[in-house]
Parts: C-alpha cells; sequence; structure tokens
C-alpha cells in the first residue's frame, strides 16, 4: 500500500480528515478529485497553511499538510510551534523529501536540522519511517493520535516487511554483541547493508529502527549500550538528532557507552543525485560498515535507487 | 442580527464601563492601554449587537467566533466580557497574577477566548480554517478577526488575505483597528500603510472604512454584512490610540502603561471628562 493510498482510505472513510498542502502535490496527486471541499491547496503559503490548519482542528478536524520538510520545519516553524504547540492540536505535518532525499536540490531544501527543532516543541511528536512500508504501518496510529505529529516522509521501498507500529517503540531488526546500529529513515536500508557485511566480517551485529523519534524508545537505546559500540546512523546535522537524542538518555539513565555518530557535522550535504550524494557524504552502507570495521573490504555496495520524486 | 437600531446610549455606557476596567488594569505591572482603549468601541459593538456569542453558547459550533490576533489590546476585550456577563467582573481584579490567567495576552483559559494570540500575523489564518470549516459543513456562522494596523507589517496577514481571496471566504471578517500607531511610532513614519483601503481592495476584499468610534457608523457598516457575495470582508476602522484619555491619545510614549494608583484615580475621573491627568509614571515602557 502506498502513502496515497493509505491516505485516501483513512480520509474518505473519516469525514474529520482535511487534506492540505501548500501547493505540494506530488504525494497526493489523486486526492483534488476524491475529496473535493477537503482538499485545500493555500498555494506555496507555509505559514498560512499551518494556521488555517489550526483552525480547522479547532472545528475537530485532523488535518494533514504537505509540504516540503525545510519549509514546514522551519518557514513554518513559528506556526507550527504557536498554532499547533501550544494548543496541542492535531496537525499531522507530512514532511516531504526530508533529509538526504532533497538530494541535488541544493542546501535552501535541506531539511537536516528537522528532527531537532521540531523535537523542541511540547506536545509535537515526531517520527522518521524506514521505507513505505513502516510509513504505511505507523501513520494510521499517528494520525489517531490527540497530539501534532512530524513526520519525514520516506516513501522509499526496502523489501524489508516491519512489524506493527507502536508510538514510542523502537522496532529490533536484529540483536548483537559487537555493535549495534541506530538508526532512523532513508538510511535504514544502507544500515541493512552494512548490517550484512560487518555479520559477514564476523561482528555480531544489532540494528535497530527507531521509527518514533518522539516519544523515543529509551530501553532499547539502554539495551544498545551493552554493545562494544554504539552507532547512531542518521541523514541529519550531528547536533539535535539521533545521537544527541542517545546522550539525553544516557545522561539521564547515567550510562555510558561508546558511541560512533554518522551525521552530517556542521556542513550542509553537496547537491546530486542520491545515490552520489550517498557515497560522497560516506554513508552507503559498504562505507559505514568499512569506517566501523576500520579496514576495506571487497564487499559490493547494492545498487542505490533514485528517488521517484523530484520537486 | 437585530433589525431594529441598537441603543446607541447603551453601547456608549457599556463602553465607558470598559475603559473603566482598562484604567484599573493599568497599574500593578500595567498593560497595553493606549492599543486596548483604541479597540473598545468596536468590540462593545460587536459582541453587543452583531456576534452570536454569549455564556451559553460558547462550545455550540453553530456559534460565532472572533479571533483577536491583536492579541496585546485583550484588556478591552476582558472588559467587555465582564460587562456583557462572559465574565465575573471580579475576576480583572486578578490581573497579571499568578494564581490565574488573565495576563498581557490572551489565552483559552478564558472562557470565550476562541484562540492564544500575542505573535502577530498569526489569526488571520487560524480564522481562515474556521471559517473553511463552516463553508465546508454549509454552516451560516460569522468568523471576526481582529488585526492591528502594525500588525499588517506582518507578511502573513496578506499571504492569509490572498488565501482567503482564493477559497471566496465571504462568511470571514477582518477589523483593522486603525489606530495609526505601531509599538513606538506612527504607523505612515515607520512602515507606511496608506492607501491601506486599495491595498485590501487590489487583495480582492470588499472594503469598508469607517469610525471605529462611532457605534452609528459600526451599525450600518456591518448591517451590509457580507459586503459581497464571494467576497473576504475587510472594515478598516479609524481608531485613536488612547481613545477617551486625552491625556495619553495620540502618544507615541504611551503604548505599554503602568500608571501610579493616583494617576489611576485621576484617569478614572478624565474618563468622565473631567480635566486632563498631569502623568509622572514613566513613559515608553517595554514589554
Amino acid at each position: 500500500m502506498s502513502y496515497e493510498e493509505l491516505l485516501t482510505e483513512l480520509a474518505l472513510a473519516d469525514e474529520r480528515f482535511i487534506v492540505m498542502t501548500a501547493e505540494n502535490r506530488a504525494l497526493i496527486r489523486k486526492l483534488p478529485q476524491l475529496m473535493g471541499g477537503r482538499f485545500i491547496d493555500t498555494g506555496i503559503t507555509e505559514q498560512t497553511m499551518i494556521g488555517a490548519a489550526a483552525g480547522l482542528a479547532l472545528r475537530g478536524r485532523i488535518p494533514v499538510v504537505h509540504a516540503l520538510a525545510s519549509f514546514l520545519s522551519m518557514r513554518a516553524f513559528e506556526f507550527v510551534r504557536t498554532d499547533a504547540g501550544i494548543p496541542s492540536l492535531p496537525v499531522k505535518l507530512s514532511a516531504f523529501i526530508p533529509g538526504l532525499l532533497s538530494d541535488a536540490n541544493g542546501p535552501t531544501h535541506q531539511a537536516i536540522e528537522d528532527v531537532s527543532i521540531m523535537r523542541g516543541i511540547p506536545n509535537v511528536t515526531v517520527f522518521a519511517p524506514a521505507d513505505e512500508d513502516d510509513m504505511v504501518k505507523m501513520l494510521p496510529t499517528v494520525w489517531a493520535s490527540p497530539q501534532p505529529a512530524y513526520i519525514r516522509v520516506n516513501t522509499r521501498q526496502t523489501g524489508y516487511v516491519h512489524e506493527p507500529f507502536e508510538i514510542g517503540k523502537a522496532e529490533i531488526i536484529s540483536q548483537g554483541t559487537d555493535v549495534t546500529i541506530l538508526t532512523y529513515g532513508l538510511l535504514f536500508e544502507q544500515a541493512l547493508v552494512a548490517t550484512e557485511i560487518l555479520k559477514a566480517e564476523g561482528l555480531s551485529v544489532g540494528l535497530i529502527n527507531m521509527r518514533s523519534l518522539k516519544p523515543v524508545d529509551e530501553q532499547a537505546i539502554l539495551a544498545a549500550t551493552a554493545t562494544k559500540l554504539v552507532v547512531t546512523l542518521e541523514d541529519h546535522f550531528l547536533t539535535g538528532g539521533l545521537y544527541t537524542i542517545v546522550a539525553e538518555v544516557l545522561l539521564k539513565h547515567q550510562k555510558t557507552a561508546n558511541v560512533l555518530p554518522f551525521a552530517l557535522k556542521e556542513k550542509w550535504f553537496k547537491p546530486a543525485l542520491l545515490p552520489a550524494v550517498l557515497e560522497h557524504e560516506g554513508f552507503t552502507g559498504k562505507q559505514v560498515a568499512e569506517t566501523i570495521l576500520g579496514y576495506q573490504t571487497k564487499h559490493i555496495q547494492p545498487e542505490v535507487a533514485k528517488p521517484e520524486f523530484a520537486e | 442580527m437585530s433589525v431594529v437600531q441598537p441603543n446607541f446610549h447603551q453601547l456608549e455606557a457599556t463602553a465607558l464601563k470598559v475603559r473603566e476596567h482598562i484604567v484599573k488594569m493599568s497599574t500593578g505591572g500595567g498593560c497595553f492601554t493606549g492599543a486596548s482603549l483604541s479597540a473598545v468601541d468596536l468590540i462593545v459593538y460587536l459582541y453587543s449587537e452583531f456576534l452570536n456569542i454569549n455564556k451559553d453558547n460558547l462550545d455550540d459550533p453553530d456559534r460565532d467566533y472572533l479571533f483577536l490576533s491583536k492579541g496585546h489590546d485583550v484588556p478591552a476585550l476582558y472588559g467587555t466580557f465582564a460587562e456583557l456577563g462572559l465574565m465575573d467582573p471580579e475576576r480583572l481584579k486578578n490581573h497579571l497574577s499568578i494564581d490565574d490567567y488573565i495576563y498581557w495576552h490572551p489565552n483559552t483559559k478564558i472562557p470565550g477566548i476562541e484562540f492564544h494570540s500575542g505573535s502577530l500575523g498569526h489569526l488571520p489564518s487560524v480564522a481562515i480554517g474556521v471559517a473553511l470549516d463552516i463553508k465546508i459543513r454549509g454552516g451560516a456562522n460569522k468568523v471576526i478577526c481582529i488585526l492591528g494596523d502594525g500588525e499588517l507589517n506582518e507578511g502573513s496577514c496578506w499571504e492569509a488575505m490572498l488565501v482567503a481571496n482564493a477559497y471566496k471566504l465571504d462568511n470571514l471578517i477582518f477589523v483593522v483597528d486603525r489606530n495609526h500607531f505601531q509599538a513606538n511610532m506612527p504607523t505612515e513614519e515607520l512602515i507606511p500603510l496608506e492607501p491601506l483601503h486599495d491595498k485590501f481592495t487590489a487583495f480582492g476584499a470588499a472594503v469598508n472604512r469607517i469610525n471605529g468610534h462611532s457605534f452609528d457608523e459600526l451599525h450600518q457598516t456591518f448591517q451590509k454584512y457580507p459586503f459581497q457575495q464571494g467576497k473576504l470582508n475587510v472594515v478598516i476602522a479609524d481608531t485613536v490610540r488612547g481613545k477617551g484619555l486625552p491625556s495619553i491619545e495620540r502618544r507615541a510614549d504611551r503604548w505599554f502603561c503602568n500608571f501610579t494608583t493616583e494617576e489611576v484615580s485621576q484617569l478614572l475621573l478624565e474618563l468622565h471628562g473631567e480635566h486632563q491627568t498631569q502623568l509622572t509614571s514613566e513613559t515608553l515602557v517595554v514589554r
């Protein structure tokens, strides 16, 4: 099932749903015809869209709003914080092309601080699905919640069949004693590659799909510290994302761990098509595995599919 | 909506009472006195004569809505609530108390407040969301959003107007309290807004510009709602900052006021036409 199929099914069955967009229709091409007056395109006005979504939520609606992640999280930041966050209204933010998925757009479109700033708003929950299957499994729960939610939309196909979703629970893909990789979103597919390589090199490897970044699964993070090395892998600035979340959890529980972060360190990434970006920034599964191992291997990096959308 | 002429004398009396509440709140920490006094007459008119809002229908989905986007004039709204039975007047004594929620900007802990404000340029879009929902449901509710003129510096107001025009929200009324001042300066000296009527017209709105202190003009104007089928309604209410207190009227340095108790006593008399008060309290208080 695709994002659009899921949204169509839920929205047609429940008249509380309002589908909104700030003229970003890539995910919802068929919705205007199907939804009638419950499809609202406010044009290129992220702020007005969020304010209007808050007004609709006041009237009992569940607005699912669409815009590029960078503009939704930053152009409209104060509207999200003030109009959805303060009253804790169920405004659901579908953030398109977050992180590395903005591939060749350039730094204006790079939402790589979005997890940090969205989780900093009281009442706002944050989710980052590993692929479309994961996303379709989480959205019914996320949209049914009474709280505002920021979702890093990810329509990638990995072929992995995910477990049912629960808010605040991570998905344990595998468990190991040498290394545990904590990841979310797009880089899940590279984490699967890295895990295979590390296992082939004889390591006992754990892999955790974080899924729910706020609330976060503290027990999953604490359990990972039992391994010799904890790896955080994210397409986000080092500041404020998963690496920071892990630090916060360890500090809270007075634990220490040997943590190796893969993230964007005080820089925007070099714009190009996704496969080249992953390679250039050192995020392919093979590069991640070899950085962890400390040596080159003969393993082959599987081809990375290009994103199907461009905006 | 009443078809008979409103009791103008009663409206004047209510407005005077509301101004007294504002003056009484302008001490012990103070409030945005000047901006509150300019909005009194239009707020009193709207709640008394135009809006279907009363203490018994605050949760009724068919009620009308008023959004105070220019949130710092909330003493005018609370004073009106107190006079029209939406709030116990005694509660106003809790102004700025840690034990209540009557602070410098509106919040939904106070029954009758539809949405919090304070950050300018937000409620036009929130009001649009409510007006859109009413349109979708085929409701007859009216939605008012009161804006400050200085607030119109915010781009989000104009963005919202584009969207209100696109969706033909003739159930939405933007009322601009045109008191000709922003925080520290006359608007036309800092960021000129005129010709304001033309700007709104160019954005597709049906515009009326009136004296915001004349209940007669307010009534004649709002009787014409909706001003034009399929168009956002805009009322530019020309007002005077500090209206009712000649000692602070149109004074750039009297935006936020924190008067002494002696000054409050004098100003209450001034409201009733006594001589102007000699003010010694601090001016240009910044909040």
